[in-house]
């Protein structure tokens, strides 16, 4: 067994793991965190993806043990004080969503995606951009939709309103 | 319109558990006490399976048991069978047997579970399972379609001679035959229908528990129709009786047919529980979804058309061979079949046609519906044999599939349907205008000059959804009817619950029936629930397929309205002290005919509960309905889908710069959600026509067995649609729907392809037409050009 502690959205967790745990298996088994998905086993679908140290990643291929120390972001972290995040506010009403299995994982590649990239974001890029996460309900029309309107409203609430 | 009621797009209301992460799939429930299980499978396409020694697995640390097919057998745990039987032409039945729930003496596909390890752990169950020792004897395997049936074939089961399961046929041969004798001009097409890999993003998965202090027996399990499941395991395979059996499909993670069927996996959890006394868990890997989930098409077809001199169409002759795997899958029959062979007139008026199908077992995993379900392999074969012939004959495909349409309704097809309503043209001229179809020689001579390809594709698809009239069903050799049932429940302050017998796994019914019951009750939304997935909840249904839960199920709910209505009239009658018949009801209030009196929704239901005001012997207490809806018909959406596309020749890759689609799916409910199953399912055909397939090499091991061999569409292979509808409705059911979950799958591949085959100039092309294949094409298309 190995001793793992780290902070997964602002809450201290720690536990003595088989060593082979996987970050995704510790989020949803311990920690019951089941909003992160495992659609594939290998790191392909994106399904899993959960922000590591403010970078998102593919939980299904990070052992929890080499995750000591660091700070984790799930889905359910991202609503701050019961508020939707700009992106999960923007998937609803874009319909960016139909069996929500990929949901997760997609919103949480799309931060990561405004995050690195900024939020002048057009088709090609948000298309490139989400690359590495499938849905296969949506035919990613209103994804890419939802994605757009996320990043505008993530610029929006970041920049202080000048007339305020 | 309100704002909330039909027609509305109303946002989903199911959206905010899943983009918070609380939606409940399968996987995400646990049990106090589980143990997990964990599925030995064959490796062999086809093997004998001598002795199984599991002595070192069961000392291996955590684990409960090891099960093999000798303990299903000894436990009379029944396999499983096909729901539909098909007849062949001589009249003899179709050759089939069962799937056990894990295999004995043979495995007859790779994949196929032979043993399964219980443990505390899963990691204990898989190190647990490297140390069972089964001795295989392999046999040789029969993998390719085309040839399963000819002679000195190995055989997968010694009661299907020539690996056949049926040689079954639809319409007339001798007037077909006497239309082709009659034609000016004939075109032969040779055409395979690629075997693809339905991969909903949810792995399936089964958590079975037992309570002994009740006896029953419970399965929480990745279904599109959780009653079917209880009546498979209960009467077919014999693990609990119904009524100790329940059957919960909670979230599920999509399914495009590939949760109708009743697995192995979720049979073994669920008899397991009750043996080991403990929850029993099992989650599909990924690899395993490609090697288990029932595949779909997989078709080797000729056809040939009859044209006479001025372009009518004559005639249709085909001849199929389906790939049916190795064992019966629950409607794996019916697909090649019924839900095919009666969609070859597609949008035209042909006199005559006639088909024969023939169903072969292969070593391989059984082949069954996936989004679409035989409608899109017919609709593949009759737009590639329609536009070929247009292109043969040097006539605009456009006009050429206008000159042959159905223009009035209702209209009787050679191959027994009768479409009920439509209008094809209007469809055709929307979809050119949104389209600039009079701007494709511009754009082609543009792409010229960059050195590109650009090639447009039609698509005028037809399909039968809404399954199915239970009679029709029997006819065709159902062992179910397919009506769908509803229980409307109104509780004493007016709030409502629906509880339905369809299952949502994307299609957002927590939203468009409370549309529904908004708009008929007059009351706001979030005063109503919709209740699915529990047979101990919902009195009974047949589940989502077939794009048949808004045609059946809502209809069955209207059904179940129309009598609450009436009830709540008798008793707005004795509060208004008025007969029921002269109480109106409209925007959630009670009015006596004539007069101001009238009373609201809340203190009608509330006084159905007290009972105060009239007569309980004459009047029942209570506001609960509950209704049945068979159809009478199936229902035929139908529309135009067109694909402007560009191949780079250096390349090979695919560029699809427009997309069209004009879709009649009758009244629609919600047009955001109906407008996000065309995108979904043009995207799942995409999908088939460039990128994916399912490849099994000579031995049966399946080369596509991950996302990284089995090419799924991406964000980055596919365009932005243009989606539009025009409307006539449907008039089988009350509410004039149609159904639009499977349109976008049946209509897009030929559209694709179409547009590949006139970029090239040649139609030497084949789905999927990945860069590689599309390259080779593009360099015979250079040197044709090259050569005129």
């Amino acid at each position: 067994m190995v001793h793992v502690s780290m902070a997964v959205n602002g809450r201290h967790v720690s536990a003595d793991l088989d060593p082979r745990t996987l970050l995704v298996q510790f989020l949803r088994e311990n920690l019951r965190l089941t909003g992160t998905h495992v659609g594939c086993d290998t790191s392909q679908c994106g399904a899993c993806v959960v922000h590591l140290d403010g970078r998102a990643i593919k939980s299904c291929t990070v052992l929890a043990a080499s995750c000591e120390g660091a700070q984790v972001t799930t889905i359910e972290g991202l609503a701050a004080g019961g508020k939707l995040h700009p992106m999960q506010q923007a998937f609803q009403d874009n319909h960016g969503l139909q069996c929500g299995f990929c949901t997760p994982g997609m919103i949480m590649a799309a931060v990561d995606l405004v995050n690195r990239e900024g939020s002048h974001l057009d088709e090609a890029a948000i298309r490139h951009g989400l690359e590495g996460n499938i849905c296969r309900c949506t035919g990613y029309h209103n994804i890419v939709k939802a994605v757009a309107q996320g990043a505008r409203e993530m610029a929006a609430a970041a920049t202080p309103k000048a007339a305020e | 319109m309100s704002a909330t009621g039909i027609g509305a797009s109303v946002k989903r209301r199911e959206d905010i558990r899943f983009i918070t992460g609380k939606g409940h799939y399968t996987d995400d429930i646990n049990r106090p006490g589980q143990a997990y299980a964990y599925f030995l499978r064959s490796p062999h396409a086809h093997a004998t399976i001598g002795k199984i020694d599991a002595s070192a697995a069961m000392k291996s640390p955590g684990v409960v048991a090891v099960f093999t097919g000798a303990d299903t057998v000894s436990d009379k745990i029944g396999a499983h069978i096909g729901g539909v039987t098909i007849t062949s032409k001589d009249g003899t039945p179709m050759k089939v047997g069962s799937f056990p729930a894990l295999a004995h003496g043979k495995a007859l596909y790779v994949g196929d579970p032979v043993a399964v390890v219980i443990a505390d752990t899963l990691a204990q169950a898989k190190d647990a399972a490297e140390k069972v020792i089964i001795d295989y004897g392999v046999l040789p395997a029969v993998i390719d379609t085309a040839s399963a049936a000819t002679s000195g074939k190995p055989q997968v089961h010694d009661f299907a001679p020539n690996n056949t399961v049926y040689n079954w046929h639809l319409g007339d041969k001798a007037t077909t035959d006497a239309a082709f004798a009659a034609a000016k001009h004939v075109t032969k097409l040779d055409l395979v229908n690629n075997r693809t890999i339905p991969n909903a993003m949810e792995p399936r998965a089964a958590l079975g528990e037992y309570d002994p202090g009740t006896d029953v027996q419970t399965l929480h399990t990745t279904s599109q129709n959780p009653h079917l499941a209880r009546v498979v395991l209960s009467a077919f395979q014999g693990v609990a009786p119904e009524n100790k059996l329940r059957v919960i499909a909670p979230d599920v993670g999509g399914g495009f047919g590939s949760k109708i069927f009743i697995y192995n996996e979720e049979t073994v959890c669920v008899w397991a529980a009750k043996k080991v006394n403990r929850p029993v868990k099992w989650t599909a890997e990924r690899t395993e979804s490609f090697l288990t989930d029932a595949h779909g098409r997989d078709h080797v077809t000729h056809a040939e058309l009859a044209l006479d001199a001025g372009g009518k169409i004559l005639g249709l002759r085909v001849h199929t061979i389906a790939n049916l795997g190795a064992y019966p899958s629950t409607f794996w029959s019916i697909v090649p079949t019924w839900l095919y062979a009666p969609l070859l007139s597609g949008q035209y008026d042909i006199a005559t046609i006639y088909v024969e199908v023939d169903g072969v077992y292969t070593n391989t995993v059984p082949v069954d519906a996936v989004r679409g379900a035989g409608r899109p392999e017919a609709t593949f074969l009759v737009e590639r044999i329609v536009e070929l012939a247009a292109r043969e004959t040097g006539r605009d495909s456009a006009e050429f599939r206008r000159q042959n349409f159905v223009k009035s309704f209702p209209h009787q097809t050679p191959v027994v349907v009768t479409y009920d309503a439509g209008d094809y043209p209007r469809a055709l001229d929307k979809a050119l205008a949104l389209a600039d179809y009079k701007g494709v020689a511009a754009r082609k001579a543009a792409s010229a000059a960059k050195g590109k390809l650009r090639g447009v594709g039609f698509s005028t698809y037809i399909e039968a959804c809404g399954l199915a009239p239970s009679q029709v069903a029997a006819a065709m050799g159902a062992g179910v009817g397919l009506w769908e049932s509803a229980e409307v429940r109104v509780n004493m302050v007016g709030t409502v619950e629906v509880l339905t017998g369809c299952h949502s796994h994307g299609q957002g019914h927590e939203t468009t029936y409370a549309q529904l019951v908004s708009d008929r009750l007059g009351i706001p939304i979030e005063n109503i629930s919709i209740v699915h997935g529990d047979t101990d909840k919902v009195q009974m249904g047949m589940g989502t397929y077939g794009s048949r839960s808004g045609a059946v199920g809502m209809s069955a709910i209207f059904k179940a309205l129309d009598k609450i209505e009436a009830k709540a009239k008798k008793v707005a009658g004795h509060l208004l002290e008025a007969s029921d018949q002269d109480i109106e009801f409209k925007d959630g209030k009670f009015t006596v005919k004539g007069t101001d009196k009238s009373i609201d929704w809340v203190s009608v239901s509330l006084s159905a509960y007290t009972a105060h005001k009239f007569n309980g012997q004459e009047l029942e207490p209570g506001l609960k309905e509950s209704a049945f809806w068979d159809p009478p018909n199936f229902t035929f959406p139908a529309g135009v889908h067109i694909c402007e596309l560009e191949i780079d020749p250096q390349t090979g890759v695919v560029t699809i710069d427009r997309w069209t689609a004009v879709d009649d799916f009758g009244k629609l409910i919600n047009p955001m959600i109906v407008e996000g199953q065309v995108h979904g399912g043009v995207a799942h055909g995409i999908g088939q026509a460039l990128l994916e397939s399912a490849h099994y090499n000579s031995d049966g091991q399946l080369l596509t067995a991950s996302f990284m061999d089995y090419c799924m569409p991406r964000a980055d292979d596919l365009p932005s649609f243009k989606v539009d509808t025009i409307e006539t409705p449907c008039p089988s059911n009350p509410l004039g729907i149609k159904g639009c979950g499977e349109a976008g799958a049946i209509a897009s591949p030929p559209a694709v392809i179409n547009a590949i085959t006139d970029a090239l100039g040649h139609e030497d092309i084949a789905m999927p037409a990945t860069p590689q294949a599309v390259w080779r094409a593009a360099q015979k298309a250079v040197t044709k050009r090259a050569a005129e």
